[in-house]
């Protein structure tokens, strides 16, 4: 029973991030039904900030004295960075593309993929990077379980991101113009909806709710290494098709089953095979439920 | 037209602020809490550089400035195809295939070897060719199936001893089998998605070969795989059978040449079958295709089973000539690089993708310097053909014409 | 009448890709108007108002707003100059609420209290939209998008408003209704009104002026009352 809760909290834990990462992936769906390849390494260059911040800090020694302050502007930097470099990428490799087949834009997507993450691997080195490890020791015991303050802050950081983006989705009128450019751009150009400034906003914040995910991994596992992006990018990827692309709650709900999945898999069945399970999940998923289980439309998408 | 080029310095100019942008916190920030500056402007500098040039020679060309140069290039191009036009197309074969039969004669080992990677990866391109460029289905775990095709031969040849010749058909059926069980789920899905699943599968794929340790060795990999052998009749003695063991490049080169061309051959009659247009008319619109009595499932399936079998044929020659396996060899960078192949040649077109293949085998063994350049370029690359030129360096030769190209 | 059209065409081409719609219109609207362009399927009406606004892009010619040239102004820069259209098929988000549709067709507006007192006086002119405030507005009926789609334009505060086929799909008491709207508009606000109709009849009934479009180009120009008696019209568009 131990053993089945303390495994519950790791799956909340990679959940979460996953979660991040495929609201990316269901957000830039939604708006130009794309699915951004590169999104995988905005997580990983999120990873890699974080890693040049904090070990910046470290240097100057501002670590010991201002951990909170440096956690911070670690976790802003970063995603204002990813944000950044989202809207320059969507400008030069998407957007000359948004008239011409759907294959052309999928393959540019692939080559920005490959491009950002041997562009990491250039300027940042083909090893693993570590995080400075002073944060975060220790963590709260209840019986057997234990959760790292870690562990903690995580879920509450991620929690909170996604309550965040609920709001700016859901309740601000930025975010009605996001779901109206998605659902229809000609009519949204006639309401003065800039869709052009849409998409750019659309692909910053999944772009910084990637970054963030970046961070939290490479916190979690303490070191971020160029390729990173790759794998949880596909695993993020079926868990936005899994609560139905396009849907943002959908993306949420689908990120912390496969996280939970995942860690169950690895648990109960087998740790090799952990990556297989994302895969199954994603196949079979598409095989029988192409409109994933929160049910969306398919020819109907949208934020 | 001026305004234009304004348009586009400002835009290369904003852009290359924004590259700066990028390049200072990933290159001038340390971690002994130090700031600098220089590194950052020099690679900056090197990039201004560089695309300055490009943009250069591209608005000059646009406005017509480079005149002095296109006009001798192309009455050379044409005064070319004057020579060229008197002899029928059979001549040139002639001549390629002459060339191909005498090329491991007059150069060296090393040349013989890329040449093998060139003629086994023509393979690969064009079996992916089929899936991606005639039936239009974006396939990015198609690495699988040569590994597929790969691991039956190592496999069969160390485990149980088994010949190349034998196992050679066996792999290519194998990787087919493995083809219908990707397709069969994934057919019902549209293009992104497809491409999305196909990329799981070739992952599910290589993890198994990485994990499955009594049969693949795991990460290991397989050892020891024998060459290719033949049977040469001997007549001292009376007459008998000895075998002889391919390890010589330049014989390998010969049988990888062999199967190049029986797969160009291949894919040329599939195109031009009453089975390419089918793939064709999928292509172009689906629904329509189905409309007319084109069964698209079986199609789909079909496209896929083919170019399996492709790719599961050059796995077993990639073994052979290894004499070793091991999952690396079947990274999703794998498929990534043989799609750029089929995209960078241009997707459906034999002809360009044979270019597509040298260029992207032949130039990073030229320019061995910029090894760890070389993925960069690759995705460089496919995002400028996608931008500038979708459909390839040779684009492919559509049959007939189409009503909205009469005008 | 003023002198100066709010709203001119001038030998305007454009088209999709190969195919061209439009060959040359030209047409002038006037403060206060209420135009009419009247024509068949595929004559080009649409694509003239999709022109106008900027989503297509005129090859040739010039279409001036106010005096000012706007072929190079990108269209949704338009709603804010007072230029608004309601589109062929409504085109209502579907899966945005009935109020959420008209707080974005005030979107660049800032004046929070003016766009709430817009969306009241918008519930007094189409109670019945008021009543489905938090309803999708793609589970309205036909005739209640109709509604819905000229509030969400009307709260742009348009001094132009360009409507494409508002008959479309609506039983004929609807049909009336929407019309009787129209009128009221222009005569209450004093908003200028293009009006692209098949439904010849409703539309010049409702015009002061029209115009007749057949494949891309202006075959005739008068006021509404002299085209609905024009016998050639009649026999053309009216059925007779």
């Amino acid at each position: 029973m131990e053993y089945f809760i303390q495994q519950l909290i790791n799956g909340l834990t990679l959940g979460g991030v996953y979660a991040l990462i495929a609201l990316g992936y269901t957000m830039v769906y939604g708006v130009i039904q794309l699915i951004n390849f590169a999104h995988g390494e905005f997580f990983a260059a999120g990873g890699y900030m974080g890693v040049i911040v904090l070990s910046y800090f470290a240097g100057l020694g501002y670590m010991e004295t201002h951990p909170v302050f440096c956690l911070t502007a670690s976790f802003a930097l970063s995603m204002a960075f990813c944000a950044y470099l989202a809207i320059g990428v969507e400008k030069i490799a998407y957007k000359p593309l948004r008239k011409e087949s759907r294959l052309a834009a999928l393959l540019s997507a692939l080559g920005m993929s490959i491009f950002l993450s041997n562009g990491l691997m250039l300027t940042q080195g083909v090893y693993d990077k570590a995080y400075p490890s002073e944060l975060f020791q220790g963590g709260l015991s209840f019986g057997l379980v234990t959760v790292s303050y870690l562990q903690m802050l995580i879920v509450c950081l991620t929690g909170a991101l996604l309550v965040g983006l609920n709001i700016l989705v859901f309740k601000t009128k930025i975010g009605m113009a996001m779901r109206a450019t998605a659902q229809d751009k000609t009519m949204s150009a006639l309401v003065s909806i800039s869709s052009n400034r849409i998409i750019s906003l659309t692909f910053a914040i999944g772009a910084g709710l990637a970054a963030a995910a970046g961070i939290m991994v490479g916190l979690y596992y303490g070191s971020v290494r160029y390729d990173m992006g790759f794998v949880p990018g596909i695993k993020a990827f079926a868990a936005a098709v899994l609560g139905g692309i396009g849907n943002i709650t959908g993306a949420m709900v689908g990120g912390l089953i496969i996280g939970m999945v995942e860690i169950f898999g690895a648990g109960y069945l087998s740790g090799e095979y952990k990556d297989v399970f994302a895969f199954i999940i994603l196949i079979a998923v598409l095989y029988f439920k192409p409109t994933g289980i929160m049910g969306e439309n398919i020819d109907d998408t949208r934020v | 037209m001026i305004q234009e080029f304004k348009k586009i310095w400002k835009q290369y100019a904003i852009g290359m602020l924004w590259l700066l942008g990028l390049l200072w916190p990933l290159l001038g920030i340390h971690p002994d809490g130090t700031l600098t500056f220089q590194k950052t402007f020099t690679v900056w500098l090197y990039i201004l550089a560089g695309t300055l040039v490009c943009l250069f020679v591209y608005v000059a060309n646009q406005g017509g400035q480079l005149r002095f140069i296109t006009t001798p290039v192309d009455g050379v191009k044409k005064s070319i195809s004057l020579f060229v036009k008197p002899f029928p197309r059979w001549v040139w074969f002639v001549v390629i295939f002459v060339l191909a039969v005498i090329y491991p004669q007059i150069t060296g080992r090393y040349a013989t070897d890329v040449a093998i990677n060139v003629l086994l990866y023509i393979c690969l391109g064009l079996g992916l060719n089929v899936v991606v460029g005639l039936a239009g289905m974006l396939d990015l775990g198609y690495i699988a199936f040569y590994g597929v095709g790969a691991y039956t031969y190592a496999v069969l040849n160390v485990t149980y001893g088994v010949g190349f010749w034998f196992c050679l058909p066996l792999a290519a059926v194998f990787a087919t089998i493995a083809g219908c069980i990707v397709g069969y789920p994934t057919l019902r899905m549209r293009g992104d998605y497809l491409a999305i699943v196909t990329l799981g599968f070739g992952e599910i794929v290589r993890i198994v070969l990485n994990n499955w340790m009594e049969l693949t060795n795991g990460p290991n990999g397989i050892l020891g795989v024998k060459p290719v052998s033949i049977l040469i009749p001997v007549f001292e003695n009376g007459f008998s059978f000895e075998i002889f063991w391919v390890k010589k490049l330049q014989f390998f080169y010969y049988f990888a040449l062999a199967l190049a061309i029986l797969v160009i051959i291949g894919v040329h009659r599939l195109n031009y079958s009453r089975i390419g247009r089918a793939w064709e008319s999928i292509r172009e619109d689906e629904t329509a295709a189905e409309l007319m009595g084109v069964n698209t499932f079986i199609y789909k399936l079909l496209a896929y089973a083919m170019g399996a079998f492709f790719a599961g044929l050059a796995g077993a020659f990639f073994a052979a000539r290894m004499r070793f396996v091991s999952p690396e060899s079947f990274t999703f960078l794998e498929s990534a690089m043989v799609l750029c192949m089929v995209v960078l040649g241009g997707m459906g077109s034999i002809p360009g993708i044979m270019l597509g293949v040298v260029a992207l085998i032949a130039l990073p063994e030229v320019l061995r310097d910029f090894e760890s350049y070389r993925m960069l370029i690759f995705g460089a690359t496919m995002i400028i053909m996608m931008l500038f030129r979708p459909a390839g360096l040779i684009p492919a030769q559509r049959v007939g014409k189409r009503s909205e190209e009469k005008e | 009448m003023s002198a100066e059209p709010i709203l001119e065409l001038r030998n305007v081409h454009s088209g999709y890709g190969t195919i061209k719609a439009l060959k040359g219109v030209s047409l002038k609207v006037y403060p206060g108007e209420v135009v009419a362009i009247i024509g068949a399927n595929g004559a080009g009406k649409s694509t003239t108002l999709m022109t106008i606004c900027g989503i297509i892009a005129a090859e040739k010619g010039e279409v001036l707003y106010d005096g000012k040239k706007i072929n190079k102004v990108s269209p949704e820069k338009l709603p804010i100059k007072g230029l608004c259209q309601v589109p062929e098929g409504r085109r209502i988000f579907p899966r945005l609420s009935v109020e959420e549709n008209l707080i974005l067709g005030a979107f660049h507006r800032k004046d929070q209290e003016g766009i709430n007192k817009d969306i009241e006086y918008m519930y007094s002119l189409f109670p019945i939209l008021g009543e489905r405030c938090k309803q999708h507005g793609g589970t309205l009926s036909g005739g209640e998008q109709q509604m819905l789609a000229i509030a969400r334009a009307l709260m742009t505060q348009p001094k132009v408003l360009l409507l494409d086929e508002p008959s479309l799909g609506l039983a004929p008491i609807i049909i009336q209704q929407i019309f009787d709207i129209i009128k009221d508009i222009n005569e209450k606000n004093g908003t200028t009104i293009l009006l692209v109709e098949q439904n010849a009849n409703l539309a010049l009934q409702a015009a002061t002026r029209g115009y007749v479009l057949e494949t891309g180009e202006i075959t005739l120009e008068d006021k509404a009352d002299a085209l609905l008696h024009n016998p050639e019209i009649r026999k053309a568009y009216l059925g007779e």
